[in-house]
């Protein structure tokens, strides 16, 4: 596959300049932001003098050229700074965290095309059904109601009333350990590992908030399906397959959805990139210690690190993503593989 | 026993604006072997007819009367099973724009391939192994390297010839070509026709050619039925209706096809355009611009007469 190899190069030296604009532009901004780390850390009672101290100590009273040197310096050894927050290094920071948002959101996502393919192709072949009526429903009540809410909703059903979910208290409950960090996925960790109670646990903490996510990414996925389906279904080379008498199945699944998938690619993409990053209350609710809040806490506290280390990892991902997308679109499409 | 009978096919599509009536009181019979020309201009029902004998139609069309009789079978009564087992196997269908009409993210081969594997009864590579076949029959070279090639690697002539294949695949009874040299150039056209001919001949498959083009009707077919507004206003073999049509349409059809040695300027147009479909028609949908109209024309139902395989839908036939 030496195009393949060819492609992803390319793509990711074509990243390059974003790359270093988000690096720029992310030292600005955080700069620009109101608020004073140094006075926020040394408290309201602190004096004037305490706090120049712990300014210079943080190396903010030099001017902002030689900040941002030292900055890409760090960058340069794959440091992202100190976390005044944590005080750990933001990258180990981000490292331990990632992996519970990503895990989050992979399973929202996964919830939600179970249920969105099925729903918008059985849409799209009957229009003005109940089935077309019952998935505008759906996905109308997934995008206008605010995830905070559906989330506290789930929790109020199945935790408080009916009891068949844990308390919705991060990723395990308190009598779980974590497994041993493999992939930083608990659930895959633990069934490498063997550890089937911790994967029941993390299983049963994960349901509700990936439920709350895939109520949320639903309703563009089903729409999309459904569109692109309607589309397909219409055209010439899908009634040539009906004329050769290929099964139902066939036909809606091997001929016409595959080729409805490209948008529903798209969507994905958008909506995974989407959630990532926009889960914060989600995870507020669920208290996930995901990425999301995690950059939120440290833009409350004027914290530059994270929040820079943040942006940086969200920014490399979304280049990732974007190719990754594009390489899955080859796999779906031939013609896209000749143009790329 | 005919092959393919069609009895007094009614068809409508169901509207926002109303009942269109597509097709009224449709009898057409093709015989074994045979090739029937379907003429008419664009919205005369000659796709809607070829929908409706494969059972493609679109889900807003009804049949209200009639009966489609395939070897005896009513395809009108049949279970959707029945016709799914037909459909590709006994009776085949190429379409126009070949390009649009195949699959454009499947390999040409496997698209022939899922034909053969749901009628024929072989493996995969059985089926494989005879898409390779089939394109080398309809002349592609280098058969093998085509069968993975997808549609827009080919041309459109190279895309009808792989549309003749998949038709072909299973050895069908009948053929129904709706328009397959349409967008086609003249040279690939004749080349498309001739094998479509050669291949019917070898097989004694029937051919059902559907065609705007009455110069390409009156050199393939044995017999030619036109069609109006919906109507078959007449059915004839095709050297009488060139040489004696009977009804006005029909001779005002010739009439509007160049030909050699006739000077261009001799060419006539039809005057007006088809009747709105929707609502009340008079008997004869020509009426509004026959020449020959009169006002027994709107007294009840056309006679159809019948003779000797000649057949008019007009009260004052030439």
């Amino acid at each position: 596959m030496p195009v393949l190899v060819s492609l992803v190069l390319r793509r990711l030296l074509g990243a390059l300049p974003s790359i270093a604009a988000v690096v720029v532009v992310t030292f600005v901004l955080t700069r620009a932001l109101p608020g004073d780390p140094a006075a926020y850390f040394a408290g309201p009672a602190a004096d004037a003098q305490s706090v120049e101290e712990i300014r210079r100590k943080l190396g903010l009273d030099k001017p902002l050229p030689v900040q941002f040197l030292a900055y890409l310096g760090d960058l340069a050894q794959g440091e992202m700074g100190t976390s005044l927050i944590t005080g750990q290094p933001v990258s180990a920071d981000i490292l331990a965290r990632l992996p519970a948002s990503v895990e989050l959101t992979l399973c929202g996502l996964a919830l939600a095309l179970a249920v969105s393919l099925p729903l918008g192709v059985a849409a799209a072949t009957r229009p003005g059904s109940w089935v077309d009526h019952m998935a505008r429903v759906i996905s109308t009540a997934g995008v206008s109601l605010p995830v905070f809410f559906t989330g506290l909703l789930l929790v109020y059903i199945f935790y408080y009333l009916l009891g068949w979910a844990p308390a919705p208290m991060g990723r395990l409950d308190l009598f779980a350990s974590a497994p041993t960090t493999i992939t930083g996925f608990y659930l895959v960790d633990s069934l490498i590992t063997g550890q089937f109670a911790t994967f029941r646990a993390a299983a049963a903490q994960l349901v509700l908030p990936a439920l709350t996510l895939g109520l949320f990414a639903l309703a563009p996925l089903t729409r999309m399906t459904r569109a692109s389906m309607l589309g397909v279904l219409g055209s010439d080379f899908i009634r040539t397959a009906r004329a050769g008498g290929l099964s139902r199945g066939t036909v809606l699944v091997t001929y016409a959805l595959r080729n409805a998938l490209l948008p529903v690619v798209t969507t994905l993409g958008m909506v995974f990139s989407f959630l990532l990053g926009a889960n914060v209350l989600v995870e507020k609710v669920f208290a996930w210690p995901g990425i999301g809040s995690y950059a939120i806490e440290a833009l409350v506290a004027s914290d530059y690190a994270p929040v820079q280390g943040f942006i940086l990892t969200m920014a490399i991902m979304y280049v990732g993503l974007n190719l990754m997308i594009d390489i899955l679109y080859g796999l779906i499409d031939p013609r896209v593989r000749i143009e790329a | 026993m005919m092959l393919l009978e069609i009895d007094n096919l009614s068809l409508n599509f169901r509207t926002r604006s109303g009942v269109v009536k597509a097709l009224e009181d449709v009898s057409l019979s093709v015989g074994r072997g045979e090739t029937l020309g379907v003429v008419g201009e664009s919205g005369s029902g000659k796709s809607v007819l070829s929908f409706a004998v494969m059972g493609i139609s679109d889900a807003a069309a009804t049949v209200s009367q009639g009966a489609i009789r395939f070897e005896g079978l009513d395809l009108l009564k049949a279970g959707p099973s029945d016709l799914d087992e037909l459909r590709g196997a006994e009776m085949a269908m190429i379409f126009q724009n070949p390009r649009t009409a195949l699959n454009p993210i499947r390999p040409v081969g496997r698209q022939i391939a899922d034909v053969l594997l749901r009628h024929a009864g072989v493996t995969r590579a059985q089926a494989q192994d005879k898409a390779v076949e089939m394109l080398a029959r309809v002349r592609i070279p280098d058969p093998e390297r085509r069968a993975k090639a997808y549609p827009f690697e080919m041309s459109g002539g190279m895309c009808q010839r792989v549309m003749i294949a998949l038709a072909l695949a299973c050895s069908p009874k009948l053929l129904i070509a709706d328009e397959p040299t349409t967008g086609l150039d003249v040279t690939t056209q004749a080349a498309i026709m001739d094998l479509v001919g050669e291949l019917a001949r070898e097989s004694r498959m029937a051919t059902l050619l559907i065609t705007h083009d009455l110069g390409l009707a009156a050199e393939r077919c044995d017999r030619i039925a036109v069609m109006h507004a919906g109507h078959v206003v007449e059915v004839a073999p095709t050297a009488e209706l060139f040489a004696r049509p009977r009804h006005p349409y029909t001779a005002r059809l010739i009439s509007t096809t160049p030909r050699p040695g006739a000077s261009l300027a001799a060419l006539e147009p039809i005057p007006g355009s088809l009747p709105d479909l929707r609502g009340e028609l008079a008997p004869c949908r020509y009426s509004a611009r026959c020449h020959l109209y009169q006002a027994e024309c709107d007294a009840g139902p056309l006679p159809r007469q019948d003779d000797n395989g000649r057949m008019v839908a007009c009260r004052r036939p030439a």
